[in-house]
């Protein structure tokens, strides 16, 4: 297997704290890598690190993320826009919310596809249909006639996976997918979710407090505690025998987890 | 922030003791005239000069902010007042009180700013006091809707139920409740209305509908002067800058206030 | 839509009401006997006889209801009544002011307009560097600047100083609008462009914003495409609102400047004591503002997809 994404002692400081402290890892073709915490144990911070999504305030102040021989944090804005959407994919907790309530989803998408290389809409409409149709839309056209706004929550999260996968990206970055979710439509984004790793061979790195989801789809998982790693390791032994303390208390907290 | 807040907190209270003092601050008696030394140029003796009358406009400047400041913190504490007891009463009683003073503030809220101020001015005649009056009649209403809502949100709030289980009685509610818990956003509005309520008295004043000379009072001393800009530019901008200083300081003060004020900024 | 549309006009029958009742009794209030004044403003002496008989015809030994009644039939058909100073019938005379008031207002609105909007952008998004930090500066000092003041200020600079434009108006031209123009458009843009900023701040705070960053749109783009758009409704329901200050402030400058329009013929009557002139000045400008108002409502909802398609959550 192929490596994709490498972090390596990655320190990352906001408004001049430190909330990521030396943290390492790296995921590779078609693997799922979950991220675990505690609110505000710096887990969606590791991801928008990747993405140059920190914003003005955060920085990455040590250590290199390594994507297809580049340093993602070293790279220019410009350069990393066009890594964005192409080669790495985001999704969000409220997907519904990561489009402009005002637009339609399909003049969102056509923007997304054009940004990014020229296409005519006639074209973009075909691939836009084809893919939603794989995600299980049934209906596609009204899908993209749609404003965000109209469509359920578990619709948005769908399309807003559906919209990540449009330009094929090697890895797709989950900020809490599901978490904002019911619990039928949670198990219908996890679905989701392992159907493109399927078909695609995306990588995916899937941040969540939600250990059910974890065990679920993860082949590693990761566990944060205040912006160190406790524990990294194979999905199963974690869970089977947890090392650290912490892993150990929050297993602990879980209520049983049978799969 | 909370530097900020003391500086022009201590700047603006300055302010008004020195205008409620006014009266013994000025170097000269600001009504006293001397002809023969009229349209004086600024100079150490006088500051800014004379008008053409010869009165020091230094001694009419700090005179005249005893209309322009006082007057309107006068003014703007009145609305709040009036405005935050309607609000409140309204919220309070709701059935058809409410609607009823809520269509009235409807009413006073489609006049256009100033015009319907200018009406009431020219209705009741001229004079600071009318003019204070008119500014007021234009102004409650916004007081009234800020306290009104604001009341209405604490309302179906669980603590305020709970008090209500417990056995408050109303006055209590209203006074130990409801009232701290609204003052945040009303205070916030009044300070910034202070400095717009100045320039409004200062435009009707000089209009000739507030102030009129020989009273020294800021916008009517330009509109009095305004003829002699070419020549003597002093004597029209001294007041001016007046008003132009202590709006900024009230300003600052407010925006100082509301970011204080503001959750958002977690003191 | 359409049932919105009804329910608004319906809204705004009491109100109209409201502000019609409200000028007239207050005018009454004022002008307690037309009749004396009338005549004491033409400078004529006259017996009771010719006075009782005035009022009678104009209806003034009437109750107040009926009075208020009548005028208020008379306004629907343009008679507003006569000026006690020229005799003249006062809605046409308001009417032939007008344009030029309109004339002034829309040209500041469009100096505000070209001002205030591309600034506010910058300023959005330059947030906390120095473009913002110097369009603040700017904004807030016109913030405590009074519009009698700019115009002096103005008059001093541009006209005198620099003999560029008329200090007084000499008639209704585009030239001498220039000057009452700009002074309102300086107090106005210093307000708007804060208000612009805010509105744009807060949409480019929006989770779109990094949803669009996320699939690589440019910032240009997400600027002109999404958070322009959304903004777009925010805005202009501000500049309608500051329209209502705008036609207040008329008052004072076109008279600062000499401008024939009906801020000066109001502040004209209200010298000179004139009722039935100030009266149609307060009704006519509150109509309008209320119009204004009315008109942006509906395109705020003729442009959010959001309330047009009736979603109240978004």
């Amino acid at each position: 297997m192929t490596e994709v994404i490498r972090y390596e002692h990655v320190d990352i400081s906001y408004k001049g704290k430190r909330v990521v402290h030396d943290v390492s890892f790296s995921v590779e073709k078609g693997e799922i890598l979950g991220i675990v915490g505690e609110s505000g144990s710096g887990k969606s911070t590791l991801i928008k690190a990747a993405m140059g999504l920190l914003g003005k305030d955060g920085l990455v102040t040590r250590g290199d993320i390594w994507y297809k021989g580049m340093d993602l944090p070293d790279l220019k804005p410009r350069e990393m826009r066009k890594l964005c959407g192409t080669e790495l994919g985001m999704i969000f907790q409220t997907a519904g919310s990561s489009f402009c309530p005002i637009r339609t989803v399909r003049a969102q998408l056509y923007e997304f596809m054009t940004e990014h290389k020229k296409i005519k809409a006639d074209v973009f409409e075909n691939q836009a249909e084809e893919l939603l149709e794989k995600f299980g839309f049934e209906d596609p056209k009204r899908v993209l006639d749609s404003y965000p706004f109209e469509l359920s929550g578990g619709m948005q999260q769908r399309v807003g996976i559906a919209a990540a996968m449009l330009l094929n990206p090697k890895i797709l970055m989950a900020d809490e997918p599901t978490s904002a979710l019911d619990v039928t439509v949670q198990k219908q984004v996890v679905e989701e979710m392992l159907m493109v790793r399927e078909t695609f061979g995306t990588s995916i790195v899937l941040v969540t407090h939600n250990m059910g989801v974890i065990r679920a789809m993860a082949d590693k998982v990761l566990i944060l505690h205040e912006g160190e790693i406790m524990e990294y390791g194979v999905t199963e032994e974690v869970f089977e025998h947890p090392e650290s303390v912490y892993t150990k208390k929050l297993l602990a907290a879980v209520p049983k987890l049978r799969r | 922030m909370k530097i900020r807040l003391i500086f022009f907190g201590i700047l603006a209270l300055a302010l008004v003791i020195a205008s409620y003092f006014s009266e013994y601050l000025c170097p000269y008696d600001p009504y006293l005239q001397d002809l023969g030394n009229a349209k004086a140029v600024p100079s150490a003796a006088h500051i800014f000069g004379t008008d053409r009358y010869g009165r020091d406009m230094l001694s009419r400047v700090i005179v005249g902010s005893k209309t322009s400041i006082y007057s309107t913190l006068l003014l703007v504490a009145f609305i709040t007042v009036l405005g935050t007891m309607i609000g409140v009463f309204c919220a309070w009683k709701g059935t058809w009180v409410d609607t009823v003073l809520m269509r009235i503030s409807d009413v006073f809220l489609a006049f256009p700013g100033l015009v319907f101020a200018l009406a009431v001015a020219a209705a009741l005649g001229g004079g600071v006091h009318n003019a204070i009056i008119a500014l007021g009649a234009i102004s409650w209403p916004k007081y009234a809707r800020v306290a009104r809502s604001e009341t209405l949100a604490q309302k179906e709030t669980v603590y305020l139920r709970a008090a209500k289980l417990s056995g408050c009685g109303t006055w209590k509610l209203i006074f130990k409740h409801i009232l701290p818990n609204i003052t945040g956003p009303i205070l916030v509005t009044a300070m910034l209305d202070i400095g717009t309520m100045m320039m409004e008295l200062a435009g009707l004043s000089f209009l000739g509908l507030g102030a009129k000379p020989p009273v020294a009072e800021w916008g009517s001393m330009m509109s009095d002067t305004r003829n002699l800009l070419t020549t003597h530019p002093w004597v029209t901008l001294a007041p001016g800058c007046a008003i132009f200083v202590s709006v900024m300081i009230f300003n600052l003060l407010g925006d100082t206030v509301r970011d204080w004020l503001d959750p958002r900024n977690g003191r | 839509m359409k049932k919105y549309v009804l329910h608004r006009f319906l809204q705004l029958i009491p109100i109209l009401l409201g502000i019609t009742f409200l000028s007239f009794a207050m005018m009454r209030l004022a002008g307690s006997d037309v009749v004396t004044e009338m005549y004491q403003n033409r400078g004529t002496e006259v017996s009771q006889e010719i006075i009782d008989a005035k009022r009678a015809e104009l209806g003034l030994d009437q109750p107040f209801l009926i009075q208020y009644g009548r005028w208020l039939g008379g306004m629907l058909t343009g008679d507003m009544g006569e000026s006690y100073m020229t005799g003249k019938p006062v809605f046409p005379t308001f009417l032939s002011k007008l344009p030029a008031t309109l004339l002034l207002t829309a040209l500041s609105i469009i100096l505000t307009i070209l001002v205030s909007i591309p600034f506010g952008i910058l300023a959005a998004v330059t947030h906390d560097k120095i473009p913002d930090l110097i369009l603040r500066f700017f904004s807030f000092i016109g913030n405590a600047l009074p519009n009698f003041f700019v115009a002096m200020l103005l008059m001093q600079l541009l006209s005198i100083k620099l003999q560029l434009l008329p200090v007084i108006s000499d008639g209704v031209t585009l030239k001498s609008a220039w000057m009452p123009a700009l002074t309102l458009a300086v107090s106005m843009s210093a307000k708007y462009m804060r208000q612009v900023r805010a509105a744009v701040l807060e949409e480019w705070n929006k989770d779109y914003v990094q949803g669009a960053r996320a699939r690589g749109v440019r910032s240009r783009v997400i600027l002109w495409k999404n958070v322009m758009k959304s903004s777009m409704l925010t805005i202009i329901t501000l500049l309608a609102l500051s329209i209502g200050n705008l036609l207040g402030g008329t008052a004072i400058i076109e008279s600062i400047f000499m401008w024939d329009g009906v801020g000066k013929l109001a502040v004209d009557a209200i010298t000179m004591r004139d009722y039935p002139v100030i009266q149609a000045y307060v009704v006519w400008m509150a109509i309008i503002y209320v119009l204004v108002n009315l008109i942006t409502d509906l395109l705020y909802h003729r442009l959010d997809p959001r309330i047009r398609l009736g979603v109240t959550k978004g």
